[in-house]
């Protein structure tokens, strides 16, 4: 190919690029545009926005919803750190070989089934009103924000555990073969060589259930914990004004999207790390 | 043979998977210091035997000797039994997640209990000597092929085995890579390394071996010096099977490259 025409084929391709680049500006454009002028020439407008951005609702609401958030926020912390343990423990259990690890393997199978089949709300009234009812000394005089914390590991340890098990599984068996060969145990092979790959390759799948958890755990609510949801709702019947409802839904996001992008972050770098970039 | 006990010995071997028997009464004597190639074509048992060397399979009768000690006992652990004898598979299986140096000292460190600033010493040593020095920090999928490969010997070398065993090492290289691997493994032989090799490189193995034994249906036909076997072969099967292998132009493509 002479020197001329990879020039003008460049120039076409670089042509192209600005005008694939116009079209979505236009198209991205046009939508939002048609969307605000359905939504401001909408009969309702100024009481929804009234009702769900009033300014004053912002700067009355933010104390107390942002008060409760902080017990979602400790509440998913709490309940995140656990789940990533006691879920990579029930996957570990499951993924072990050997006829004599047969009854905790069935074990583990019964718990994954029972929680990812029993909706979060059940657990959570049956943990947080049941549990109280034994009246079984320590395990009847826990707060409800314990309660609400077993619950939510109860169930999300069941999604996590399929998550982790997933990305055991997806490890290729050759690998646990160098790992033998080496005269590693099978739980060192499984601590050393396929756990970190494993983890590494279910970590957004990991974050997608980490906010699900960080969201339901608005449904501590129904045991009368006054967090966000119940904060928000509070404010709205003590004012008919539903900006506290909002408000939440921003401090939510305030912690996912950051979180999101974080973990974009962190398998961007470890894709580099690893990949052949030779010529 | 001499009188001593040899290294490794295997006495009517049997292994069957469902219902293919694809080994079926495997006799063979290895000494210490001694090279021993298996040739043979595709599926005759040649790497499912140094599996089952290695304990990565069980076998189905029969024993294996590891120094005159039955390792195919209920009582033998495996884990024990492996440290004594590397394995370097056709594929490498080094792990993508450790850098190259991490690699070769995982098996010292988690199995031998070596401090890591010795194991990490020794490992640079070995890297150093099979020309991998500047790679120690490097991850697997940044290396070429025989890279990759010299890495995974160096990694069971690590362990300071009594035997290796080599499983078409040199099968899922290019072409222009198979030499860098092949000088490596005779490096290891002249230093007195006690080898099996599973290989489809004839030229290599006459060059190299003490002894090649060829396999045909899960037995060991033939074996005997490399001259005579390749020289003045015995069995039909094995003139066919290098005769074959000779019109493929094999034999002759790898000389001209060894």
């Amino acid at each position: 190919m002479s020197g001329a025409t990879v020039a003008r084929l460049d120039t076409a391709r670089r042509g192209s690029r600005r005008r694939e680049l116009i079209i979505s500006t236009a198209s991205t454009v046009a939508f939002f545009a048609a969307v605000a002028v359905l939504i401001v020439a909408s009969p309702g407008v100024n009481k929804v926005v009234e009702s769900f951005f009033s300014t004053t609702g912002f700067e009355d609401s933010f104390g107390p919803v942002s008060s409760g958030f902080w017990l979602n926020v400790k509440l998913m912390l709490v309940s995140e750190a656990l789940v990533l343990v006691v879920g990579l423990a029930i996957a570990v259990v499951r993924s072990l070989p050997g006829p004599a690890l047969a009854p905790l393997r069935i074990v583990a199978l019964i718990y994954t089934d029972v929680f990812r089949g029993v909706p979060l709300i059940l657990v959570i009234f049956m943990v947080g009103l049941g549990l109280p009812a034994l009246q079984l000394e320590w395990i009847s005089d826990q707060s409800v924000f314990t309660y609400g914390v077993i619950s939510l590991v109860l169930v999300y340890s069941a999604y996590v555990a399929e998550v982790y098990r997933a990305g055991i599984d997806s490890v290729h068996p050759s690998q646990q073969a160098g790992a033998r060969s080496l005269g590693l145990t099978q739980w060192q092979a499984m601590r050393f060589v396929i756990l970190p790959q494993a983890i590494r390759r279910v970590i957004p799948p990991l974050l997608n259930d980490f906010i699900g958890l960080q969201k339901d755990t608005a449904l501590v609510s129904l045991l009368g914990l006054v967090e966000v949801a119940r904060a928000a709702e509070n404010y709205a019947s003590s004012t008919f004004n539903f900006t506290g409802y909002t408000m939440a839904a921003l401090l939510f996001l305030a912690i996912t999207i950051p979180l999101a992008r974080v973990t974009d972050w962190l398998i961007e770098r470890d894709r580099r790390r690893m990949a052949a970039t030779g010529p | 043979m001499s009188d001593a006990v040899p290294l490794l010995r295997l006495e009517k071997v049997y292994k069957r998977y469902g219902d293919a028997e694809v080994l079926r009464g495997v006799d063979l004597d290895v000494a210490e210091g001694d090279v021993v190639c298996l040739i043979g074509a595709s599926g005759c048992g040649k790497s499912t035997l140094l599996k089952c060397s290695n304990l990565i399979e069980p076998v189905d009768g029969g024993r294996i000797l590891l120094e005159g000690e039955d390792i195919t006992t209920e009582n033998t652990d495996p884990d024990r039994v492996r440290r004594h004898i590397g394995i370097v598979f056709q594929a490498y299986n080094l792990f993508p997640h450790m850098n190259v140096l991490s690699n070769v000292t995982l098996g010292p460190r988690r199995v031998l209990d070596m401090p890591q600033r010795e194991a990490e010493g020794r490992a640079r040593q070995l890297l150093d000597r099979f020309g991998l020095a500047d790679k120690a920090t490097e991850y697997p999928d940044r290396l070429s092929g025989g890279q990759q490969q010299r890495a995974a010997i160096v990694r069971a070398l690590a362990m300071e085995p009594r035997l290796m065993l080599l499983d078409e090492v040199t099968s899922a290289l290019d072409p222009e890579l198979v030499g860098e691997v092949l000088t490596v493994i005779r490096e290891l032989a002249e230093s007195g390394m006690t080898m099996v090799i599973a290989t489809h490189e004839m030229g290599f193995a006459r060059q190299i071996a003490d002894r090649v034994c060829f396999m045909s249906e899960g037995v060991i036909l033939e074996q005997g010096p490399p001259e005579k076997i390749f020289g003045a072969p015995q069995q039909e099967r094995t003139v066919a099977f290098l005769r074959r292998i000779v019109e493929a132009g094999r034999a002759a493509d790898l000389e001209a490259q060894t």
